[in-house]
């Protein structure tokens, strides 16, 4: 079998191996999600996430090197937040028409999402640098990561604690939305982008395009509001 | 096609210039999105190539997050201290968020179309 670890080693000098693990990894969690009759907790996402983790681990690849091969991956997160631009406008007329709704929501849900967490944490006996991390979870990563920084928290955790609230919200979302009867596609993208960034309206977007784009717009707004609000607050409360 | 990446392309990079150089507090594709709207509004429509290639990334949006997501094994050691409180404070906050929001938002929503003096023109209605 020394010629099977050769050609292991080889692979895994490629980027191509790990780019082609993260897509297999994918379409294993889309097809399972699919077998399971679209049953939330096989969330594609978390499923490849899980495959993969276990895989690295497996045969002790950090992630850098994983990362190595995934970063083509990553990098079209930014065309595609770019490109929801799209079905933004291809709502615009509904947008506009829902412009006092839209900006009730997102001031509460703003506040909601950076209190109830904080609050949480705090009242679970969290130490202070993870409160402090928890606080923009609901905010799409990089500008999570910056607040962090700027609150004096830990940008690493926060990283960490934005995907798996994005994972929350995409897995549990839908499913709280049918038992409140939300059903208006508006109101159900927004609370899903507002909550859960990113990772909410992918799951949004393939559910229905009304509720994709005021995900997307959500998610926009919400990075605007909690940046502007969270140190604000931040200050009043514990400055 | 090539167009159509092309000017995505050049929508997030005027974005990520943007934020860098006006250290503003949002990521660069975000005001990127921002841009590219301002000109589908200016353009009266989405062209048909743009189109094609907005909805392959868009239909494919959830893969994209997957070797962000992969990045928690390099933080697990974070996280083995409060846990329990953490996970319990996201999985919490999250749905708590989800239904004050869409609450909010179907709650306001009511209200607006209660009143018949709105710019839209459909209050032409009264029900009860």
């Amino acid at each position: 079998m020394a010629d099977f670890r050769g050609i292991w080693v080889y692979l895994s000098a490629s980027p191509l191996l790990h780019l082609t693990l993260t897509l297999m990894a994918f379409q294993a969690g889309n097809w399972l999600y699919r077998r399971s009759g679209r049953n939330p907790i096989f969330n594609p996402v978390l499923v490849a996430i899980l495959i993969l983790i276990s895989v690295l681990m497996e045969t002790g690849t950090s992630y850098e090197t994983y990362f190595e091969g995934a970063q083509f991956v990553h990098f079209l997160l930014g065309p595609a937040t770019v490109a929801l631009a799209i079905p933004l406008y291809r709502q615009f007329d509904h947008v506009r028409r829902s412009a006092a709704a839209i900006l009730a929501s997102l001031l509460v849900g703003s506040l909601t999402a950076a209190t109830s967490a904080v609050g949480i944490a705090w009242i679970m006996g969290a130490n202070r640098l993870s409160v402090i991390s928890i606080a923009p979870k609901s905010v799409t990563a990089p500008v999570a990561m910056g607040l962090a920084k700027q609150l004096g928290g830990l940008p690493s955790l926060t990283a960490m604690l934005v995907v798996l609230t994005g994972i929350v919200g995409a897995m549990l979302g839908p499913l709280l939305l049918n038992l409140l009867r939300v059903r208006d596609w508006q109101a159900r993208g927004f609370a899903i982008g507002t909550a859960s960034h990113g990772i909410g309206t992918a799951r949004a977007l393939q559910v229905n395009e009304v509720a994709g784009a005021f995900s997307g717009l959500a998610m926009g707004l919400n990075a605007i509001a909690t940046s502007i609000l969270l140190p604000v607050a931040w200050k009043l409360v514990f400055g | 096609m090539l167009s159509s990446v092309t000017l995505i392309f050049f929508c997030q990079l005027m974005g990520e210039l943007a934020t860098t150089a006006f250290r503003l507090p949002l990521p660069g594709p975000v005001l990127g999105m921002m841009l590219l709207f301002a000109i589908l509004l200016w353009k009266r429509g989405v062209p048909r190539e743009l189109a094609q290639v907005g909805d392959a990334l868009l239909s494919n949006l959830s893969l994209l997050f997957v070797p962000a997501g992969v990045g928690i094994m390099a933080h697990f050691s974070l996280l083995r201290q409060d846990w329990f409180p953490l996970s319990v404070a996201v999985l919490c906050s999250t749905l708590v968020t989800i239904a004050v929001t869409a609450g909010t938002m179907v709650a306001v929503s009511r209200v607006q179309a209660r009143e018949p003096a709105g710019d839209s023109g459909s209050g032409d209605k009264v029900d009860g």
